[in-house]
């Protein structure tokens, strides 16, 4: 019976932790942002005019339609990441689009309208080669895939196998392309690396092999970029060494060897070191391409040629010209270039590609971001306008992963910033003061120069902020005699100030492209942009705030640490997170790789944190190092520790600094690698706060938490992966001394491992490999019924090892990353956050991850509200902070505190960026947002007359009672 | 002064021979002079050195044998020697230095059978400040962790008391003996989700629920007029005053923590 009543006092409790988003609270303090990443192949739909489908498929294994008017998207498919949903090809033809996943492992068709799926074909294995529609008499009916050893065709309409051969000869020849041109024939092109071109023709109807010859070609060394098909069948390739082009037509019998024509006789030349490339176009898939193709001959010289009678001639040449497309719509085919025009603009002009004549006002032009990439892929989009003459838009997408939609004369429809994709890691940034309050500032830090003056400067300023108060008051007034959806301002760079309550923030996110953004956190408006060029593809990024907004009239600094995976050389980026720009401070240079990074609470007299960097030999060095900070560091150097973990040795290590800023070691713990890795290694974040020393036990006793700030969690894995044999160990080490505090192994367990280190606990997320589940388990650390030292925490002077109370727990749902909460001064209970596959993120009370949750209920553990043991985890769909919104591939979860104690704000980041506000406890500082003003005041101000009002009538009736 | 530095380093090159000479010999030294004489034979021994120099730079000379026994847990025995004249003064001027007083051991497997392929590359160190140790009259807790498959993998020292009041150590005979606590240290298992007791507790309530089924229904019988009103609400208030309940929830969370 007992039972029963705790039963539902749980119930009744967790009816106030359960926390979810009202209908009319939807994104209302939530946004999201959806990305596809880098572009791979791009179609725009030319089935009718009236269209606006662009569709894509990217490097993230994304397929999507954007509506081109908007740049939104209609639809998007996400694959599995990795090789397994590589996109390899993508057609289109009419509604469908058909599109080759895994390296050749699936065909696919898909709706383009919806979006929906048709068919899909699984394919024999081998790798991916190429694949091309195959039309029949003017229609298109087939698609053919080619591997690396087998050719099959497929029905466009159902996707089933109409035939499939094995390729001649396909251990020496490597095919590489497919061409068809409607005449019931499948050419199917392969060649012997500096030997021979093999060339085999298939029927349609049955797969039979019409014809096969081989061709010499001593010069060639790759098929796909150095050749393309043109005007019905003749195969035309560029060699770059002997500067000529080679053609031969495919179906003649007497032809054995290529037709070389001279790249002189053309009065051309190709640039030094540059791979010539050839661009045909075959507008309908069942008819020839066009006689006129596009040469380049250097990174920004293209050539129109044509192909007549056997003779090449050149139609335009293009000079200087940075990129160059074809497009058709209805029976004309078009040719745009993109020419330069100044430094900061460039402009594309479209010309009719089978004279080369350039088409009269049709110029736009194309501003390149000053802190953006150069353009590298241009995609033309062109349709017929009511008098018959082609218009276009295009689509420039540049190195930096934008994407620009323009339209003539150069208007840019939308933009989108794919880079955003890829977050590699992120910091959040307090805004700025507004003037009158900076004012008010600067009043406090600058110096008295007598009494009077600071009076006059007092009053002046007062005076101010209420002016300042009454514009804002009837701002308020002005506004709220609006209909809500006009009230939205925009936010623009010179209107960012901090709200009252620090819930707009400044989101500085890096990209693994290298480009930097700034984004408002209230409203996911991209505010500042800078693309940092020459970063190596797998750089790792560290974002460090030196100097937050705090210190008027000092701009804030940021400090971007981008370190090379391979070589682990580093350089340093300075900016102002607020509005993006490069600091102009002189950066130290690193001439040594980079093994940590070390941020003092140590300031300069500009109120800079100081960042110590430690290269391979051990040498420290300062930034910013001007003469304040290094007297500073030499005053403080015997209390500055750092450790070094060498995971490939499984050594961890402690140094210490010395006045002349060099290290000494002064611990080392080595974990064999034999039987286990070193996987991850965390401390707690430096700007956390933890209110409670202790908990206060059932019997009005104190159990003080072990609060080391210095304490590192260190996670391995076994080397043997049986899954009886298998452990995750987890350490926890003293960062100063060394000192392994705790050491435990979680049996039969794999990673990943997922944890988070935070307080007096560690919570960390493992693959149970003998029961086949997810499992949490949470340590907790308490120094005991007394603390040693209860007014200073030192890492050297802890001589008792805490005690250690663990639980764990079933979570019955994967999961890709987890955070925990975090505020203002760590009143508010924390949550954990835990981004799960499906792109919900849940919002677990800590409460049911408690290592004291009893096994049977006593009167104590009631009384510390202490939840009965439960071996699994509860998901209650309420508790998905994200609702609908969900979050493509989590990769990570970024919480700040903000200025109310009971917000912490949450960025979730992976595919998508999703950012929102979550309330652990609840509001409780906050009065909710239908509160009634009016009944309150309505009823204040009614008693207050009714008070004033019945003193009247006491008074008069006192009156005359004295009267009688 | 560099003549001094030298006869220290030929001292102390001196006394580790003394030392390693005792060890081989009859065992005078530390607390466990019985328990030290027979481990000789069933298990082996590791060299525990340390290091406290005025200048900082780690120059390790021998303090006593770490005494493994094969097997048994905890079998780890220290026999140490007691300090020099000459080491107590050094300590004493190391401490007042605030410098450190540093250990370490080779990187051992202490599975007995695994002693072949023990792997004698490298070590593995720890300190403490000297101050503590002096002001501790050298009483010091020294604890081997040891991975899964017995391989040391660190080391740690504590005084106590840890603390450095700066207070005079006046009598000599406090820095002669070390007074040292060691023991061995296994990763300890973690726990794993518990459904057998849970279930079986489960079971309990379902059989005592279906023993008494009497009592069971009386029970709301009895107190449904209570239970109704107040879920009801509850259920009131948490819809309707969602800030205001939230607002005691949350401080009986936050006090809760």
């Amino acid at each position: 019976m007992a039972w029963l009543v705790v039963r539902l006092a749980i119930s009744l409790s967790l009816l106030y932790t359960a926390s979810a988003v009202f209908e009319d609270q939807v994104g209302k303090f939530d946004w999201r942002e959806q990305f596809i990443g880098k572009v791979r192949f791009a179609l725009f739909d030319t089935h009718s005019q009236a269209s606006k489908k662009l569709l894509v498929a990217t490097d993230k294994n994304v397929f999507a339609s954007l509506n081109s008017r908007t740049g939104d998207l209609f639809w998007r498919h996400v694959d599995k990441t990795g090789p397994e949903g590589h996109i390899d090809a993508l057609l289109m033809y009419g509604q469908d689009a058909v599109v080759v996943v895994g390296n050749g492992r699936l065909l696919r068709s898909w709706e383009t309208t919806v979006g929906g799926l048709k068919w899909e074909a699984v394919l024999d294995t081998g790798s991916f080669q190429a694949a091309a529609l195959i039309g029949v008499q003017d229609f298109v009916k087939y698609v053919a895939v080619l591997k690396k050893s087998a050719i099959s065709l497929h029905d466009l309409s159902s996707g089933s196998q109409i035939w499939v051969e094995n390729l001649p000869d396909s251990d020496t020849v490597q095919y590489q392309t497919i061409y068809s041109g409607g005449n019931g024939l499948v050419f199917v092109l392969g060649f012997v690396p500096s030997s021979h071109i093999v060339i085999v023709e298939y029927k349609i109807e049955d797969g039979e092999i019409m014809k096969k010859k081989s061709v010499e070609a001593a010069w060639m060394s790759s098929l796909e970029n150095s050749c393309a098909v043109i005007s019905s069948g003749n195969l035309l390739c560029v060699d770059q060494i002997t500067q000529s082009l080679y053609t031969l037509p495919l179906q003649s019998a007497e032809h054995t060897e290529m037709r070389q024509i001279h790249l002189q006789t053309l009065d051309l030349e190709v640039a030094s070191g540059f791979q010539p490339v050839l661009t045909s176009t075959q507008p309908n898939p069942a008819q020839p391409p066009l006689a006129e193709f596009f040469l380049q001959l250097s990174p920004d010289h293209h050539i129109l040629l044509q192909l007549k009678d056997d003779l090449i001639a050149p139609l335009r040449d293009f000079n200087p010209s940075y990129l160059a497309a074809f497009a058709t719509s209805g029976e004309k085919t078009v040719a745009a270039v993109m020419t330069p025009k100044n430094d900061t603009a460039c402009s594309i002009n479209l010309f009719s590609a089978d004279t080369g004549r350039r088409h009269l006002d049709t110029t736009i032009i194309y501003h390149m971001d000053p802190n953006g990439g150069k353009p590298n892929r241009l995609y033309v989009h062109a349709f017929l306008k009511k008098d018959d003459s082609v218009g276009y838009r295009v689509m420039v997408q540049t190195e930096d992963l934008t994407l620009t939609f323009l339209q003539q004369p150069g208007r840019v429809v939308w933009m989108r910033e794919e880079a955003l994709a890829d977050v590699v890691t992120m910091e959040m940034v307090d805004l700025p003061l507004t003037g009158t309050q900076a004012e008010l500032e600067g009043e406090f830090g600058k110096k008295a120069d007598g009494l009077l003056p600071m009076v006059l400067k007092r009053l002046s300023s007062q005076f101010i902020l209420l002016q300042a108060w009454m514009a804002h008051l009837w701002k308020l007034f002005y506004d709220a005699r609006k209909p809500r959806s006009s009230v939205k301002n925009e936010v623009t760079i010179d209107t960012l100030s901090r709200d009252e309550f620090n819930l707009q923030k400044m989101m500085v996110m890096v990209t693994a492209s290298g480009k930097l953004f700034g984004i408002d956190s209230k409203s996911g408006t991209v505010l500042w942009k800078q693309y940092l060029e020459d970063i190596q593809p797998n750089s790792i990024f560290k974002l460090i705030v030196q100097r937050t907004t705090a210190h008027f009239p000092h701009p804030p600094q940021c400090t971007l640490l981008i370190k090379d995976k391979d070589t682990g050389l580093g350089s340093l980026y300075v900016f102002n997170p607020i509005f993006g720009k490069k600091s102009h401070i002189s950066v130290p240079a690193l001439p040594r790789p980079v093994l940590q990074t070390l941020l003092l609470p140590v300031i300069d007299q500009d109120y800079a944190k100081v960042l110590l960097l430690i290269d391979d030999q051990y040498k420290v060095t300062a930034f910013p190092s001007t003469k304040n900070v290094l007297q500073q560091l030499q005053d403080t150097a015997s209390s500055v520790f750092f450790y070094l973990v060498d995971s490939s040795q499984g050594k961890l290590s402690g140094f210490r600094l010395r006045m002349d800023l060099s290290t000494e070691l002064i611990w080392e713990v080595v974990i064999p690698t034999e039987v286990q890795k070193i996987v991850a290694v965390k401390g707690k974040r430096a700007n956390e706060h933890v209110h409670s020393q202790g908990r206060v036990m059932g019997d009005r006793s104190v159990l003080y938490k072990y609060l080391n700030p210095n304490l590192l969690a260190v996670i391995t894995e076994s080397t043997d992966m049986h899954q009886e044999r298998s452990f995750v160990g987890i350490f926890l080490i003293d960062g100063v001394t060394g000192r392994i505090v705790h050491e435990a192994v979680q049996r039969k367990a794999r990673g990943p491992v997922h944890f988070v280190h935070s307080e007096n606990w560690l919570v960390y997320v493992y693959w149970n490999s003998k029961f086949r589940r997810n499992e949490f388990s949470v340590l907790e650390l308490f120094e005991g019924a007394e603390l040693y030292n209860s007014t200073v925490f030192s890492s050297l002077d802890r001589p008792h090892p805490p005690q250690v109370l663990q639980q764990s727990y079933i979570f019955p749902a994967p999961i890709s990353t987890l955070e925990a909460t975090l505020t203002e001064k760590g009143i508010t209970s924390r949550h954990l956050l835990v981004g799960m596959p499906s792109g919900n993120i849940l919002s677990l009370p800590k409460m049911f991850l408690d290592p004291r949750r009893p096994e049977l209920i006593s009167e104590q553990s009631r009384e510390e509200n202490l939840i009965p043991y439960a071996p699994e985890m509860p998901i209650r769909t309420e508790w998905f902070i994200n609702y609908n919104q969900t979050v493509s591939r989590v990769r990570g979860i970024y919480t700040a505190p903000s200025g109310l104690e009971s917000t912490c704000l949450v960025v979730v980041y992976g595919l998508d960026i999703y950012q929102t506000r979550v309330f652990p406890s609840k509001q409780f500082d906050v009065l909710k947002d239908d509160y009634d003003y009016i009944l309150i005041s309505s009823v204040l101000f009614g008693l207050f007359f009714a008070t004033m009002i019945s003193k009247r009538l006491a008074e008069v009736k006192l009156l005359n009672r004295a009267w009688r | 002064m560099a003549t001094i530095r030298v006869l220290s380093l030929i001292l102390s090159v001196l006394s580790i021979i003394t030392l390693l000479w005792t060890q081989s010999g009859e065992c005078n030294n530390g607390r466990r002079i019985g328990d030290a004489v027979d481990t000789d034979f069933s298990g082996f021994s590791v060299p525990l050195e340390h290091s406290f120099e005025i200048d900082d730079v780690p120059r390790f000379r021998l303090r006593g044998a770490l005494q493994f026994r094969g097997g048994r847990e905890n079998g780890v025995y220290l026999a140490q020697n007691q300090l020099s004249e000459k080491d107590r003064n050094t300590m004493k001027d190391v401490a007042a230095v605030d410098g450190l007083y540093r250990i370490r051991v080779p990187r051992v497997s202490l599975q007995v059978d695994r002693q072949t392929e023990r792997q004698s590359e490298g070590y593995i160190t720890a300190f403490v400040r000297a101050c503590s140790l002096v002001e501790s009259h050298l009483s010091d807790v020294i604890t081997l962790h040891t991975d899964v498959s017995g391989n040391v993998i660190g080391i740690s020292i504590v005084t106590i008391p840890g603390s450095c009041r700066g207070i005079e150590v006046e009598d000599e005979v406090d820095l002669e003996v070390f007074n040292t606590t060691i023991s061995v240290v296994a990763p300890v298992t973690a726990p794993v989700p518990e459904t057998a007791p849970y279930i079986e507790r489960m079971e309990q309530e379902m059989e005592k629920k279906g023993k008494n089924p009497q009592e069971q229904k009386s029970f709301f019988a009895k107190y449904w007029m209570y239970i109704v009103p107040l879920v009801l609400f509850l259920m009131m208030s948490g819809a309707q005053d969602q800030s205001g309940g939230g607002a005691g929830g949350g401080a009986g969370n936050g006090g809760g923590r």
